[in-house]
């Protein structure tokens, strides 16, 4: 792939940085990325990396925007009540760069469609609410050998990691299985600061571009801990966990299955 | 006895479980919480008979959602 030269206008910040270059942008436009999730999270991942020039992203979302997402949800404006994430979300990206390809998925992401979407991307982005969504998508992407970032946020609190599966400690690892339902507040009860997704999901949307060019240390075997109120990060370092269900010795779960909706959040 | 919880030093008495220790820190939603214990993540089914020790470097990783309310089911 050649640049053009409105494209090498539009990305001259990350060409003359000496870890892009011209060879990495042209690997960013060759890219891929799926985001599960058109919410708080998805929303400054997919505006970073539509203006990173990720050359094809994809957003799956089965929602319409609703009033209260207007509050953090920034790919979304108030024009935009009542019509599918999906297709607000490609609106305001290829707004900001036509470039990029965005590929809707006006669907909810389930067992027996998982693996099939996820398998023609490099990198997939988790920003889903639900615990279900996020095991059944830290399990496909184990199975298909897909990296990917997770991550959460609950009022004031975010955390976010990078998997390499196989290679670093996955979200099972960690957090084993789905907590049981009605164990913690829903996340409309809890409430969320409205600029905390857009901190935690800037860091995935960074951890996509690294990873993707190769360039840096991405959040492998880390899970780094945000809270707003202190304005302090901690990174807690993980190992992989030989008991892992899904990537330790013996692992159990080798197909996969749609788990019961499980509450949003959490914590103490 | 001295723990390391989250980073910080918390004196708490001996011969504590990881089970009395989520009592004892107020931890109101414990199944909303995954333990390492330092370094290594601990089974939720071994809680009860995990007994600290003095020095153990302890996180409590809280189970978070956030995001898009209606991408999986």
């Amino acid at each position: 792939m050649n640049l053009s030269e409105e494209q090498i206008e539009r990305y001259s910040r990350h060409i003359i940085l000496s870890e892009v270059g011209g060879k990495g942008q042209e690997k960013l436009l060759a890219s891929k990325v799926l985001l599960v999730g058109a919410g708080g999270l998805g929303s400054p991942v997919g505006l970073y990396l539509a203006a990173a020039g990720i050359g094809t992203i994809g957003v799956i979302d089965g929602d319409v925007v609703d009033m209260t997402n207007l509050q953090r949800q920034v790919l979304h404006s108030t024009a935009d009540l009542g019509r599918p994430k999906v297709e607000s979300a490609k609106a305001t990206m290829t707004g900001i760069n036509p470039d990029v390809e965005v590929k809707t998925y006006y669907e909810l992401l389930k067992a027996d469609n998982a693996l099939d979407i996820i398998k023609d991307y490099d990198f997939i982005v988790d920003g889903m609410d639900n615990f279900a969504g996020k095991f059944l998508l830290a399990d496909a992407c184990h199975m298909a050998g897909k990296a990917y970032s997770h991550a959460g946020i609950l009022r004031f609190d975010g955390q976010t990691m990078t998997v390499d599966p196989g290679k670093s400690a996955c979200y099972r690892c960690v957090f084993n299985a789905p907590p049981p339902a009605g164990s913690g507040p829903t996340c409309s009860q809890a409430g969320v600061l409205g600029v905390l997704p857009g901190v935690i999901g800037s860091i995935q949307a960074t951890e996509a571009v690294k990873y993707l060019l190769g360039i840096g240390d991405c959040l492998m075997d880390r899970l780094l801990v945000y809270n707003a109120l202190t304005m302090t990060f901690r990174n807690v370092n993980l190992k992989k966990n030989s008991s892992c269900a899904l990537c330790g010795e013996n692992p159990t779960i080798t197909e996969l299955k749609d788990a019961e909706q499980a509450v949003c959040d959490l914590k103490a | 006895m001295e723990l390391q919880i989250n980073g910080e030093g918390v004196e708490v008495g001996d011969a504590i479980s990881v089970s009395e220790l989520l009592k004892v820190q107020e931890v109101k939603m414990p199944d909303m919480v995954s333990v390492e214990l330092n370094g290594g993540i601990i089974q939720r089914d071994t809680f009860d008979t995990t007994v600290l020790a003095d020095g153990d470097k302890i996180e409590f990783m809280y189970f978070m959602g956030g995001g898009s309310r209606r991408s999986a089911d």
